[in-house]
């Protein structure tokens, strides 16, 4: 029976050490401890908070970045368009422009050449017809001198048209 | 070879650390009753197991000096100071007065008052002896008629309570120095001590007692618990400092549940003592049914708790030295390696009992605790 | 005579715990098979109630002990 009857002197002892433990210790070292365990836990979950929002921070700036390249891009693109087209229209106004020129020119050239031919040709008649006049004159001045010398002659003349 | 030759040394001291308290007292003992020359001590072996017995019982219990080791005959050991309550009020002495004496033969004076120890339990003094020489009554079963002073010595057991409460001390400030100047991860000492924190906080706290009130109860169970788990690995440790029984030790577990049971009736919710006397949902003659039982049950769970650290630790002392004792019993030095070995495979179990019983006390404080705070909030269902 | 019953309660009382442990070694068993990965859990709550239940024949064994030494 010995075994589980609790002696007093221990009990109180224990229980007065105990408590004087509890209370120190609950004092100058647990809450310390715990107090410093909490602040680096809150450190860290801090840290990390941070690091997630630099994180996202970065994200947002690279977005916006690009963002920012995309629109330069297509602004450049929209430039460059508009000059390509600018150039384009200049070149085929001018090339309009030269066709017509170039009609015109033509036109003229081909009116010219119109009015040279006409020229040209009503002189060849002017000159057929006072050739013919001619020959006709000399044909009929030696027909009336002898037929057969006429007829040499008409012959020569003729040929000398040929040959010219 | 270094390496295989190391665990053998090991193993020879460690058995001798366990040999030590049957020391000489016990082996010369032994070595009369193999003595055939002397008639009278042939007697049988029940009496070898009757002082084997008696010497189990003697190391479990609590004792009024540090004995050490028996040297030829002559008994080694600290004294420590004894302090009475008496009828005249306080008196102290050192324990070294009674000379080894635990028969009530030795007679300490002081003052008009008088006493003597027996069985390590101090009486006051008859007027005359016995015819043993024994200054204390005997009634007819035995029972001591004498009156006793009311005994707050300094015995082995508080010794090692006051060397448990400064192991625990050191240990506590050793590891919050390091929190002074290091705002960062812990180092050295502190990073062994402060996951058992953390853990004690989160997964026993927080877990059984719930997020709003946990955090008031943390030191109570961080202490609790290396409390007792010092004790307890003292208690294993075989030779001087340790050795006393004191976490198998009644009064010391009583204290410990005490406190938690006042823990529990304190902070208990006007909810938990609607369902501990007033059941509702249920009829009333059984709501006066389970009045009583409900009160018995907060008591019983302390009591548990007192009880399951006690058997455990004095249960794992009783066997450790009963499988020492084979050796004496069989009077054989053949029985010793089988003997050391399995000892040896309690001891490791031990080692690991002594944690388990640390945190299994906190857990049970934490969770009776949290169970007499909680409050229902689903009337409805009952 | 006394030391014999007191012996026979003993052996009684860890009876019931040999059970009482082999029953929660052998569901633990089981249940780290079937979830290998929650072993660390179930080895936890295995302890624990072992402990109950070795508390329980500790109870067992210190009445017996008691009943051996009735002073």
């Amino acid at each position: 029976m010995e075994l589980v009857t609790p002696g007093f002197g221990l009990f109180i002892w224990t229980l007065i050490t105990f408590l004087l433990l509890v209370f120190i210790l609950g004092k100058f070292a647990w809450k310390p401890i715990l107090n410093s365990v909490k602040e680096r836990e809150k450190n860290i979950e801090e840290a990390l908070y941070a690091a997630e929002k630099a994180r996202q921070e970065m994200q947002n700036l690279t977005n916006e970045n690009e963002k920012l390249l995309k629109e330069a891009r297509s602004e450049r693109d929209a430039i460059l368009k508009e000059a390509r087209e600018l150039k384009e229209k200049i070149l085929s106004d001018a090339k309009e422009a030269a066709k017509i020129q170039g009609e015109k020119l033509l036109s003229e050239a081909r009116k010219q050449i119109e009015n040279e031919k006409m020229a040209a040709i009503n002189e060849l008649k002017n000159q057929v017809a006072s050739l013919s006049i001619e020959i006709a004159e000399k044909i009929l001045q030696k027909e009336l001198e002898d037929s057969k010398k006429h007829e040499e002659f008409a012959s020569s003349i003729i040929n000398k048209v040929m040959i010219n | 070879m270094k390496i295989a030759r190391k665990p053998g040394k090991l193993l020879i001291l460690f058995s001798l650390l366990l040999a030590a308290p049957f020391t000489v007292r016990s082996f010369y003992s032994s070595a009369n009753s193999l003595d055939t020359t002397d008639p009278h001590i042939t007697q049988n072996t029940e009496e070898q197991e009757e002082n084997i017995n008696d010497l189990i019982m003697h190391h479990i219990a609590d004792s009024h000096d540090f004995h050490i080791l028996d040297w030829k005959d002559h008994s080694i050991s600290i004294p420590l100071p004894v302090i009475l309550y008496t009828k005249e009020g306080l008196v102290t002495f050192m324990s070294n007065a009674f000379h080894h004496d635990d028969h009530g033969r030795v007679v300490v004076e002081k003052g008009s008052q008088r006493f003597v120890k027996y069985h390590e339990k101090i009486y006051y003094a008859s007027e005359k002896a016995d015819s043993h020489g024994s200054f204390v009554n005997k009634g007819d079963d035995g029972a001591i008629l004498n009156d006793k002073p009311i005994d707050i010595s300094i015995t082995k057991n508080v010794f090692s309570l006051f060397l448990t409460a400064l192991l625990v001390v050191f240990i506590a400030f050793k590891s919050a120095s390091n929190y002074k100047t290091n705002s960062r991860a812990p180092k050295g000492f502190a990073s062994f001590i402060e996951p058992i924190l953390v853990f004690i906080r989160d997964e026993i706290a927080l877990q059984n007692i719930g997020e709003k009130y946990y955090e008031r109860f943390v030191p109570y169970l961080i202490t609790l618990f290396f409390f007792i788990w010092i004790a307890n690995m003292l208690g294993l440790m075989p030779v001087f400092p340790g050795g006393a029984n004191l976490s198998g030790n009644i009064a010391f577990t009583m204290s410990l549940a005490l406190l938690t049971l006042i823990l529990m009736i304190f902070n208990a919710s006007g909810d938990f003592w609607k369902h501990t006397f007033w059941m509702p949902g249920v009829p009333v003659p059984m709501k006066l049914l389970l009045a009583p039982i409900e009160l018995i049950g907060i008591f019983t769970k302390p009591f548990a708790l007192m009880i399951r650290l006690f058997a455990n630790m004095t249960a794992g002392h009783i066997v450790i030295l009963s499988l020492i004792g084979l050796i004496f019993i069989f009077k054989s030095v053949a029985v010793a390696p089988a003997s050391i070995l399995l000892t040896l495979f309690i001891y490791l179990i031990k080692v690991f009992i002594s944690l388990l019983q640390a945190y299994i006390f906190t857990l049970l404080s934490a969770l009776f605790i949290g169970q007499t705070m909680a409050t229902h909030e689903h009337d409805d269902h009952h | 005579m006394v030391g014999s019953i007191a012996a026979i309660g003993a052996g009684l009382a860890v009876l019931g715990v040999g059970l009482g442990i082999g029953r929660i070694g052998g569901s633990a068993m089981e249940a780290i098979a079937r979830q290998p990965e929650a072993s660390g859990k179930i080895q936890t709550a295995m302890l624990i109630a072992a402990a109950f239940i070795e508390g329980v024949g500790l109870f067992g064994i210190v009445a017996a002990i008691l009943g051996n030494n009735p002073k």
